[in-house]
């Protein structure tokens, strides 16, 4: 790849011109992480006068933790389930967009709207709609002889964050998958069709193998979504419950921290998280890498 | 293996934009056609409309017995070439030419045999496995070249498949395709806006000029009789010169200068064709135009003498040894002039020059 080089003379500009980035960098990311890592290892007192340093025992206890494995794994169902989702359904509209022609606009800006709604609007939104005495679904789910109650049943009320949370993304996913989609080369997708593929078998065949790099792209976007920015829809609909049925990683560390004021185990949670994060994202980045390129 | 009928073809878009205008073509079994004109003048969408990539508005397509105009491009038995190769990037090279005969279900022995035998046909064997992206502009070439001619279609179409490429490249490409077209005898259409390869290649030229067809004919016909004053500039380099002048009886004037006609005419004003080399300069004592030079342009095998007639523009060429002076006397045989109506542009068939071979008015 052709890199720019640029001559500075003087030798302090650059550094100037870095500053307020770094600074930035430092006081709202930097800084906020090493204070997690630091007091991870630190006992609080009930009032805040004195920290002990422990060592790993906050560590130790979460692994022996049953609350905090079930949380665990629970972020994996909804981690996994919303990534499918939403990307499914973000890809399903956007083929199905690519092959408007004048009306592709309009479902466009239309698609796009859900990405503009707060997520605990988003949230409120789904728990009216599913609200067991309000809401329309459970009237129409009764009909098919579904009982919903999410504020009862864990089962449902682990579908209710997954849908609200996959909604909130389909717009994301679609706008990248359309723009993919539209930046496949009309000439390709005529060749393939003079060479016998029908349209099924070219989105198969042709854009899906060319989207890969998207693809990729929206997976660990979409992940690193369901981990960290998926709170407020929890916060809003089901407060974690019931039963802790919908107590993900993130708002347990909210609940522990937060609410139950336990700062060390909070923040090992935390990184915890974090590295969860970082791990998953280095390994779909090494693995995933070689299968992308073409 | 197919003769093509293109049968008063026409592309209306919406909006009422005609870029094609009622279009008939007959192709033989095996000719080479070269669809050439300025870009915009529809030679693509004709080709596009041939392949089924665009609708035909009106008329009828059909190769071989079949009409065409409703079928998908896959069922009308035919490969094209685009402009930009149009290679799929995430296959390798064995892919690529696998994908159409894949496509159809074709035996993998068979395919094999067949992407071995186009790639050894076209030099590419030992880029079998590689990716489109590593191979050179040439090479992609070929690998589109490739595509096409797995596939055993009845019908080859080439869509500017060439000016991606540079120049010296282009000249050897031009050379390999029309052999390869030889050699299949696989019925051709290929479309250019660059005049010198659509001599090259065609069997027979068509010139397209704002959707309509200006002229039909062998490169040597419409090298010589071009029948408009379009054809006339578009075909030959440099192009022809085309000067306003007045026929008086048996003589032209052209500005101050006159020339003998062979032959008597009706007298008026016509626009006059003379081809750079076919003029050379007058012999001592013998009457011709009067020429002031502009300034000259070496080719090396050529001299380009720019000037003017009077107050017209016109290029002569001569031998590379020739002396030019500031002043000249022009003379031409008057079998080589070309008259064109001065109003419509269209070849006056008169004696002594000419008449065009056939020549296609738009029906």
């Amino acid at each position: 790849m052709d890199t720019k080089k640029t001559t500075f003379n003087n030798r302090l500009l650059p550094y100037l011109l870095l500053a307020p980035q770094l600074f930035i960098t430092l006081v709202f990311f930097i800084w906020p992480a090493a204070q997690a890592v630091k007091s991870s290892f630190e006992r609080e007192d009930p009032f805040g006068l004195s920290t002990v340093f422990v060592g790993l025992l906050h560590y130790e206890r979460l692994f022996d933790d049953p609350n905090y494995l079930d949380a665990l794994s629970r972020t994996a169902v909804f981690a996994v389930s919303v990534t499918a989702l939403s990307m499914l359904l973000g890809l399903a509209f956007a083929a199905s967009v690519d092959r408007l022609v004048r009306s592709g606009k309009v479902y466009t800006t239309l698609l796009v709207w859900p990405y503009a709604v707060a997520p605990v609007v988003a949230g409120v939104l789904w728990w009216f709609l599913f609200n067991s005495s309000t809401g329309l679904m459970p009237f129409f789910l009764e009909k098919i002889g579904i009982h919903w109650d999410h504020d009862l049943n864990g089962t449902q009320a682990m579908i209710l964050i997954i849908i609200a949370a996959a909604w909130k993304q389909v717009s994301y996913n679609f706008l990248f998958f359309l723009a993919g989609l539209q930046s496949v080369p009309q000439s390709l997708m005529e060749a393939a069709a003079i060479d016998g593929s029908g349209p099924v078998k070219r989105f198969w065949t042709i854009s899906l193998p060319l989207l890969s790099p998207t693809t990729f792209f929206l997976f660990i976007i979409n992940v690193n979504y369901t981990m960290f920015d998926t709170f407020p829809i929890v916060d809003a609909t089901t407060v974690g419950g019931p039963a802790q049925a919908t107590t993900t990683l993130v708002y347990k560390v909210y609940q522990d921290g937060y609410l139950g004021l336990n700062l060390g185990s909070s923040s090992a949670q935390s990184v915890l998280l974090m590295l969860i994060v970082m791990v998953l994202t280095f390994v779909q980045f090494r693995y995933v890498e070689r299968r992308v390129q073409y | 293996m197919a003769s093509i009928s293109i049968d008063k073809v026409s592309k209306i878009y919406t909006g009422g934009v005609k870029a094609v205008n009622s279009v008939s073509i007959d192709i033989a079994d095996g000719e080479f056609i070269v669809l050439v004109g300025p870009s915009g003048c529809g030679k693509s969408t004709l080709l596009r409309m041939v392949a089924g990539l665009e609708t035909i508005s009106e008329g009828e397509v059909s190769i071989g017995e079949r009409i065409v105009n409703r079928m998908e491009p896959a069922e009308r038995d035919i490969a094209m070439v685009f402009q930009n190769y149009a290679l799929y990037p995430h296959m390798t090279v064995y892919q690529n030419l696998a994908y159409g005969l894949k496509n159809r279900g074709t035996p993998k022995a068979e395919i094999d045999a067949r992407v071995a035998e186009a790639a050894r046909m076209l030099e590419i064997t030992q880029y079998l496995e590689r990716k489109p992206r590593a191979l050179s502009g040439g090479q992609r070439q070929r690998v589109a070249m490739g595509r096409a001619i797995v596939r055993k279609p009845a019908a080859f179409l080439f869509d500017e498949p060439l000016s991606n490429l540079d120049a010296k490249l282009r000249v050897s490409m031009r050379g390999e395709i029309k052999r390869l077209q030889r050699r299949l005898g696989t019925t051709s259409i290929y479309v250019t806006h660059d005049q010198l390869e659509a001599m090259t290649l065609a069997d027979r030229l068509v010139v397209l000029n704002g959707g309509e067809i200006e002229q039909i004919g062998s490169p040597l016909e419409v090298y010589h009789t071009p029948a408009s004053t379009f054809v006339a500039s578009f075909i030959g380099s440099p192009a022809m010169n085309l000067v306003r002048a007045e026929v008086q009886g048996s003589k032209l004037a052209i500005g101050s200068g006159q020339l003998d006609l062979s032959t008597t005419a009706p007298s008026g004003i016509v626009t006059v064709g003379l081809r750079a080399e076919d003029l050379r300069l007058a012999l001592a004592g013998e009457t011709g135009l009067p020429f002031r030079l502009d300034y000259i342009e070496e080719l090396g095998s050529q001299r380009l003498a720019h000037g003017f007639v009077g107050d017209q523009a016109l290029t002569a060429a001569f031998p590379a040894e020739t002396f030019l002076a500031e002043n000249l006397c022009l003379v031409i045989d008057p079998a080589r002039l070309h008259f064109f109506d001065a109003t419509s542009g269209k070849r006056l068939a008169l004696e002594g020059s000419r008449s065009p071979a056939r020549s296609v008015a738009s029906a």
